[in-house]
């Protein structure tokens, strides 16, 4: 329709900040209003606010953040990823075993960790590249395997690590700033370098915004389906190390529904459903949110029960305040 | 033809943010009429056949069926009020059988569903219309063509009194072009009025009363198409005069650039033999089906296990994926650009850069300064009309759409370039350019390799005509020498 006339430039997006303030205006506002919402509040207004609480919000939304990017990747491949959570638990379960029962240096069971996490992700990854089955249900069955490997493995009670350099990782700080969300400000600028400064990052929306377009084009379809999943992979095996760090212990049930978690954080971010479209910007904002939310009903002393209820409307209003603006702009 | 006037929209007005899309437009139409709606892309055709099918509310403006004022809000009413749509993209869903995709939404049976009686009723009119259909065939699994020939079922279904047809003849081939005007004819018997729109002019002589031309969202005339001219017509739709439609300047070198032999994929292409020379254009012209995409599929790479020998600037290859076509200097730009060539929510820029990374993005570095000049050289070579490099490529017309799509494969620069129906839903102005552009391409040295099946494109572009019949080569031509009846003879069997 909007033939306007030719050759203007392309001025819009020169700035990062501004496209990244212009792309994700809502949830934004979303944020901003939720955090007023807290620090204004008279039962919350001492607590919210104290960098003490800051640090921990981050704390626990750095753990949902690392999932969220391999999750944001594997959402506009057009795919989705379930097996996380099983991830973080049999990552979790092995890297305190090594230590326990093998007596291995820490560095050791960090890599013996991540490995699990990369095993699963790219036995996710073949079967979703070389097969037609949906990726729904490869990561629904490696969902139940890990998560059966996971309880097969310790017996099904918690393998309990004691040392103190084990409990550096999800509990220590390095300065004022806590260790998970150092690592997590890592993650986050490796994955916005691969999503946005690579030609995989290209190739990425290319193959769910169109796959045929992509194979017509000489894209390796089928490999950047695979590594997709494979890094998602690691990003949960790197989660489960840091969640198995706080809970001092290796526990099969842990990560139970992380999956939905950081679905969510990726979709109120922003990130379509059918794929091909999406931003890590809207991801960690949509992360920030729900991390937001859980501490603010924590502090206001919402019971538990409810905060379900909350969250699931926050979600979906989110999600609905995002197609209504999209809608407009079609 | 002194009928009753069906329809007639007076002083439609709809304007939408930044685009005034249609400025009081009047159009009628006739009982027993076929009335062709002409105009580029852009010019409100899409528009005004929203407004009259419920899509759109106007602004402004009246529209009477029956010389009485109806009130038109919705599809529903629409359809209440005897209109049906046929649109140019198919909106039929591919898990269902054609009878249930005829009957979608309004099946029969009042607690349960009646498929018996929904397959029988659907089979009637199927036949009714001569069409070899099998009602209970899954709509995927039928042609283009006959997908196309449901859609028309399902909107003759509606005992519809105004059929209104988006490009009908945009993805079939010249004689089921002659099946559709069949249907059609009966149509217009039972007092049916037609709106045709399409970019065809030769279509308009044969089977259309009248044509009312648009441009910029205004109605610039109507006319008796006996008593108008192609030329006319065309004046008067991109408000200039187009001298040269078709642009070609015929010097092809001796060197041979290209040379199949016996290419076979097993199923659609039987042993087809071909060169190019270089500074050649090459047309491949036949009826849909006839396997002649197939054959290029095999040359770029996208075939495994193709058999025969591919022999590129005298050097035998066998190519196993399009990157090592690219890397020999062949480009291919398929048929159907938004199934299989962009990506329609992303902008201008990623569309047109997408083939050569590699020229400004290593590791994590990236060139954004030299990703714009290079889309922009493009953008200006191909005279793509785009408010921006960051425009969404799906919200440009077709014949941009298509300029950005060949744009992108140029910048690959290539030695061979195929292009598979490259004016396929585009307008009379931006083919013009195509037409210039290709000309200027192998005025340079390139070779291009077109499937076409539009005989007046494939005539007037070609140095050679290759004709497929079935999926084999059955004849060839030089451009002296080709004439539509020619290919034709050589094209059905």
């Amino acid at each position: 329709m909007a033939e306007v006339s030719t050759k203007e430039k392309g001025r819009q997006s020169d700035n990062i900040v501004i496209s990244f303030l212009k792309g994700n205006m809502g949830i934004l506002i979303a944020l901003v209003v939720l955090c007023l919402a807290l620090a204004l509040n008279p039962i919350t207004n001492r607590t919210f606010l104290t960098s003490q609480n800051i640090f921990n919000v981050l704390r626990q939304t750095s753990t949902n953040l690392y999932i969220a990017c391999g999750m944001t990747m594997v959402i506009i491949l057009g795919g989705i990823d379930l097996s996380v959570g099983s991830i973080i638990a049999l990552s979790g379960c092995i890297a305190a075993g090594c230590i326990v029962h093998y007596n291995l240096p820490l560095g050791v069971a960090i890599l013996v960790a991540l490995l699990v996490g990369l095993l699963v992700g790219t036995f996710n990854g073949i079967v979703i590249s070389k097969t037609t089955i949906p990726a729904f249900i490869v990561t629904l069955a490696t969902m139940n395997i890990a998560k059966g490997f996971a309880y097969v493995y310790t017996g099904g009670s918690p393998v309990r690590v004691m040392t103190q350099e084990w409990q550096f990782i999800g509990g220590g700080y390095i300065g004022i700033f806590p260790v998970p969300v150092l690592i997590l400000v890592l993650v986050l600028i490796i994955t916005g370098l691969i999503m946005n400064r690579t030609k995989f990052g290209r190739y990425l929306y290319a193959v769910g915004g169109n796959t045929q377009a992509a194979e017509f084009s000489g894209i390796n379809v089928a490999k950047v389906k695979f590594l997709v999943h494979a890094f998602s992979g690691i990003m949960a095996g790197l989660a489960g190390i840091v969640l198995a760090s706080r809970m001092y212990s290796g526990q099969p049930t842990a990560g139970e529904g992380a999956e939905m978690d950081a679905i969510a954080a990726v979709v109120v971010g922003g990130t379509s459903m059918s794929g091909g479209s999406g931003k890590l910007g809207g991801t960690i904002i949509g992360g920030l949110i729900i991390g937001i939310l859980n501490n603010g009903l924590n502090l206001l002393n919402v019971n538990s029960f409810w905060q379900y209820v909350v969250k699931g409307t926050v979600i979906l209003l989110a999600v609905y305040i995002d197609f209504i603006r999209h809608k407009k702009s079609d | 033809m002194a009928e009753k006037i069906l329809l007639n929209m007076e002083n439609i007005c709809k304007s939408f943010p930044g685009v005034n899309a249609l400025k009081s437009v009047n159009f009628e139409l006739k009982q027993g009429e076929v009335h062709a709606l002409l105009g580029e892309n852009g010019a409100g055709k899409s528009t005004l056949i929203k407004v009259l099918g419920g899509i759109y509310i106007p602004d402004q403006g009246e529209i009477y069926i029956n010389e009485e004022k109806s009130d038109i809000h919705d599809v529903k009413s629409a359809q209440k009020n005897g209109i049906s749509i046929i649109h140019q993209e198919l909106v039929l869903v591919p898990y269902m059988t054609v009878a249930e995709n005829i009957y979608l939404g309004r099946e029969p049976g009042k607690k349960f569903l009646d498929k018996k009686k929904m397959s029988i009723d659907a089979q009637k009119l199927l036949d009714t219309y001569n069409m070899h259909i099998n009602a209970n065939t899954l709509v995927g699994k039928l042609t283009i063509a006959q997908q196309q020939m449901v859609e028309i079922i399902k909107a003759i279904s509606y005992q519809s009194k105004i059929v209104v047809m988006d490009e009908p003849t945009s993805s079939i081939s010249d004689n089921e072009v002659e099946y559709l005007f069949g249907i059609i004819r009966t149509l217009i018997q039972k007092k049916v009025g037609i709106i045709y729109i399409s970019h065809k002019m030769s279509e308009l002589g044969e089977i259309c009363d009248r044509v009312t031309v648009m441009r910029d969202g205004e109605t610039i005339g109507t006319k008796v198409v006996k008593e108008t001219t192609n030329d006319d017509l065309i004046s008067m739709m991109v408000g200039r005069e187009l001298t040269h439609y078709y642009t070609r300047d015929y010097q092809p070198k001796e060197e041979v650039v290209l040379k199949c032999e016996n290419i076979s994929d097993g199923k659609m292409a039987k042993s087809v033999s071909f060169d190019l020379h270089k500074g050649e254009i090459v047309g491949f012209a036949g009826l849909i089906g006839a396997g002649r995409s197939e054959v290029m599929k095999c040359l770029f790479g996208l075939t495994k296990g193709y058999t025969g020998d591919l022999t590129v600037y005298g050097k035998k290859v066998h190519i196993k994926s399009p990157t090592e076509a690219m890397k020999y200097g062949i480009a291919f730009v398929p048929e159907n650009r938004k199934a299989e060539g962009l990506y329609k929510i992303q902008s201008v820029r990623y569309n047109s850069t997408i083939e050569i990374l590699h020229e400004f993005m290593k590791g994590f570095s990236v060139n954004i300064k030299k990703e714009k000049i290079i889309t922009q050289n493009y953008i200006d070579m191909m005279e793509t009309k785009t408010p921006s490099q960051d425009q969404a490529v799906g919200n440009l017309s077709g014949g941009n759409q298509q300029k950005v799509m060949i744009g992108r494969w140029l910048a690959t620069n290539p030695k061979v370039l195929i292009l598979d129906e490259p004016t396929r839903g585009v307008d009379v102005g931006a083919k013009s350019e195509i037409y210039t552009i290709m000309n200027d391409l192998v005025k340079e040295g390139m070779s291009i390799i077109m499937i076409s099946s539009e005989l007046p494109e494939i005539i007037n572009m070609s140095d050679r005509v290759y004709v497929m019949c079935d999926g084999r080569v059955s004849g060839c031509f030089n451009h002296e020498e080709v004439t539509q009846e020619k290919i034709m003879k050589l094209a059905a069997k």
